[in-house]
């Protein structure tokens, strides 16, 4: 073996690199709120009597599961620019991630929704309760709660997901750590030190996550 | 370029033919994959059920980096590691070892899970019977367990299909690379990635049915 | 008062309650029998507009549940329903689970939602359970507590469901006794019931029900006594 290792030039670009892990989890953070949002709309779309609406639902959480998220991005990235609409690698990156986790979310959601007996239903509206109310105060929560393990899931999912922005431009953790690798022709000690990195924030997540459902979930 | 926005021109018949090759060597090299890592990940699986704690602990790490880390990285990692290692491997031999390795860590998880979903009263109760522990492990702990982490595993392996596009990054020619290679001869993204979506939809959506309806009915 | 007139109601074609014509007046303590699907649970929810009706009126102090104007949450409030799961929200504490619908339906502030709710719990003598969640609760305590939640809306009227049939035997009388002293603090209820001490003790009137028509209607004593209907009597002698 006649290689050898050079470590010093990753580790004097460690500041960048950790500055594009901020990078990676605002992407990922942002489209998994804005999967939540759009995954409870879509469980509920699913379960609604309104039937181009479940159409609607279903073919998206089924793409979004049966296809790879990296043709999702693409999809986003350049599929979508036959139409004339193109977006910032940012956005391709944050759109793909939301399109997937959305979809996931949603089957999550719909289980939840279905492990939550009608008579809580029932037993808040004979309160006189609203629909929505009965659906924000009572039912939802309970939701959540069913939910949450999955959800932490699908949170680590997206981050290791954003890693797929090296393939359409974008600079999170990957890409800027492909950017430095190509320059240097360091590759395998870049990669390995970015792998190191995300083991460490994918554990950083699951461990918040144990913590926050400690304080959260006190039933 | 809008304005001659046919989706004819460029995409021709043969391109769908090359297409459906591709086609071929994702599903290549995800069973492949699947297959390799599927038997380490049982045996890997019954090591952290029935290890001592220094295997546990050191396998269960191991296999815990790999679920942690993006396969993305694992595949660049991998490639450049081989040639420095002495051995340069081919981008389908670097990608079908990595994603074995990435399934059989999945796996591992599933088939543990399988084997505690047997429950100790069941197996005391077997072993009570006078089975020995091997018989218990094939007449008990097998079919109950596969029963349980069915269709686990074909999520699993389901995403290790689709998971494998990713091998495209070491320039190995699967089906979305091959997609790639067409949108930027014919600049037809639309179209292409549609056939493309269409050929992943094909291979994923009915076996995925499928185990939802073999969960639902063993549920019951 | 409650007046039920002519009420029908199909799930379906299955009809449930074929020409219901029943009077509950102010201060009664109406206890509902019969068997198992003979439309007893869909009388209550007619009443308070958890199910839709095909004919007839139900009318509450006047008011037509069922017509299109009605605003069923602000009924509601008046009408207390208990269920036989004693359906307590398990995400909220014994204290938020009876304060949450005087918050955020009858529009008290917080501090106040909180006080009556206290009020109520200890009321139904869960005064050292308020910060507990359901889970820790047995059966009889969580049905005591379903009594407080619908308590705390002020309700003139309690529909019961038959609030003690999914209860360990041990645990029954607790809530009996609970439903026992409502009935002697006036309230009007209706209570749905295979209890047949507390429909003879408790109760004003006694109504039996087979096969979503109510066969006989009247006190204690004459329905236990000397039912009029075969029906009537065959069903007690079972249950006895
Ligand atoms: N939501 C529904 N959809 C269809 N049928 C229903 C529904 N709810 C009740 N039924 C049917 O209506 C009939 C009356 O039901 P109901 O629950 O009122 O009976 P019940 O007298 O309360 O019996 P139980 O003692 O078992 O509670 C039954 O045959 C039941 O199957
Ligand atoms: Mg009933």
């Amino acid at each position: 073996m006649d290689y050898h290792f050079h470590w010093r030039p990753v580790f004097q670009k460690l500041p960048e690199l950790l500055q594009a892990s901020l990078t990676t989890l605002e992407v990922a953070v942002l489209s998994m709120i804005i999967g939540i949002i759009l995954g409870l709309l879509l469980a509920l779309a699913r379960m609604s009597p309104i039937k181009p609406l479940r159409w609607f639902a279903t073919c998206w959480v089924e793409l979004a599961r049966n296809t790879p998220a990296l043709f999702q991005l693409f999809f986003f990235g350049f599929g979508l620019g036959a139409f004339g609409i193109h977006f910032a690698p940012y956005f391709i990156v944050l759109f793909g991630l939301s399109f997937n986790n959305a979809g996931y979310l949603a089957e999550n959601f719909r289980g939840g929704f279905q492990a939550v007996p009608d008579t809580q239903l029932r037993a808040a509206r004979s309160l006189g309760m609203t629909i929505p109310q009965a659906y924000i105060r009572i039912i939802i929560p309970q939701v959540l709660r069913i939910v949450y393990h999955p959800m932490t899931n699908q949170m680590v999912w997206a981050v290791l997901m954003s890693s797929l922005g090296m393939m359409v431009g974008f600079r999170e953790l990957s890409g800027e750590t492909q950017f430095f690798a190509s320059k240097t022709f360091r590759i395998f000690e870049y990669f390995a030190v970015t792998a190191l990195i995300y083991y460490a924030i994918v554990k950083i997540i699951l461990g918040a996550a144990k913590l926050a459902s400690i304080r959260l979930f006190r039933y | 370029m809008s304005n001659n926005m046919s989706f004819f021109s460029g995409f021709q018949p043969h391109d769908l033919l090359f297409m459906a090759e591709a086609a071929g060597q994702t599903l290549l090299i995800s069973v492949l994959s699947i297959s390799t890592g599927t038997v380490f990940g049982i045996i890997f699986g019954w090591m952290l059920q029935s290890g001592n704690w220094v295997v546990r602990a050191i396998l269960g790490t191991v296999l815990d980096v790999f679920r942690s880390v993006p396969l993305l990285i694992q595949l660049v990692l991998f490639f450049n590691f081989f040639p420095i290692m002495g051995w340069p491997l081919e981008p389908f031999a670097a990608g079908t070892f990595v994603l074995s390795l990435y399934t059989a860590s999945l796996v591992a998880q599933v088939a543990r899970g399988g084997i505690e979903a047997v429950g100790k009263p069941m197996r005391r109760a077997a072993r009570s019977l006078g089975m020995s522990y091997w018989q218990d492990m094939r007449y008990v702990v097998w079919p109950i367990g596969l029963r349980a982490v069915f269709p686990a595993w074909v999520g699993v392996a389901l995403g290790v299909m689709k998971d494998s596009a990713l091998v495209s990054v070491l320039g190995y020619v699967e089906l979305l690379r091959a997609s790639q290679i067409l949108i930027t001869r014919t600049q037809e993204p639309f179209i292409i990635l549609a056939v493309a979506g269409a050929f992943y939809f094909v291979l994923s959506y009915p076996l995925s049915k499928y185990s939802q309806k073999l969960e639902e009915r063993w549920a019951s | 008062m409650i007046e039920i007139k002519g009420l029908h109601k199909y799930f379906g074609d299955l009809h449930v309650l074929k020409g219901i014509d029943l009077n509950v007046a102010k201060g009664e303590v109406l206890s509902v029998i019969g068997s198992s699907g003979s439309g007893k649970s869909t009388l209550l929810y007619c009443i308070n507009g958890l199910e839709e009706i095909q004919k007839g009126a139900v009318i509450v102090d006047g008011v037509d549940v069922h017509a299109k104007g009605t605003d069923v949450n602000k009924l509601r409030q008046n009408l207390g329903m208990v269920f036989q799961q004693w359906n307590s929200f398990p995400h909220l504490t014994a204290l938020e689970n009876v304060a949450l619908a005087p918050q955020i339906v009858k529009k008290h502030s917080k501090t106040d939602a909180l006080e009556i709710a206290a009020k109520q719990l200890k009321h139904v003598g869960l005064g050292d359970k308020l910060n507990v969640y359901p889970n820790s609760l047995s059966g009889g305590q969580q049905q005591r507590l379903a009594i407080a939640r619908a308590l705390a809306m002020e309700p003139e009227y309690m529909l019961f469901d038959e609030a003690t049939s999914a209860l360990d035997p041990e645990l029954v009388g607790e809530v009996l006794e609970t439903m026992r002293m409502l009935a002697e603090e006036g309230m009007t209820m209706i209570c749905v019931t295979h209890e047949m001490g507390f429909a003879r003790d408790v109760s004003d009137r006694v109504a039996y029900f087979h096969q979503g028509i109510m066969e006989e209607i009247g006190p204690p004593e004459q329905i236990f006594g000397e039912a009029q209907s075969e029906h009537t009597r065959k069903f007690l002698a079972n249950v006895r």
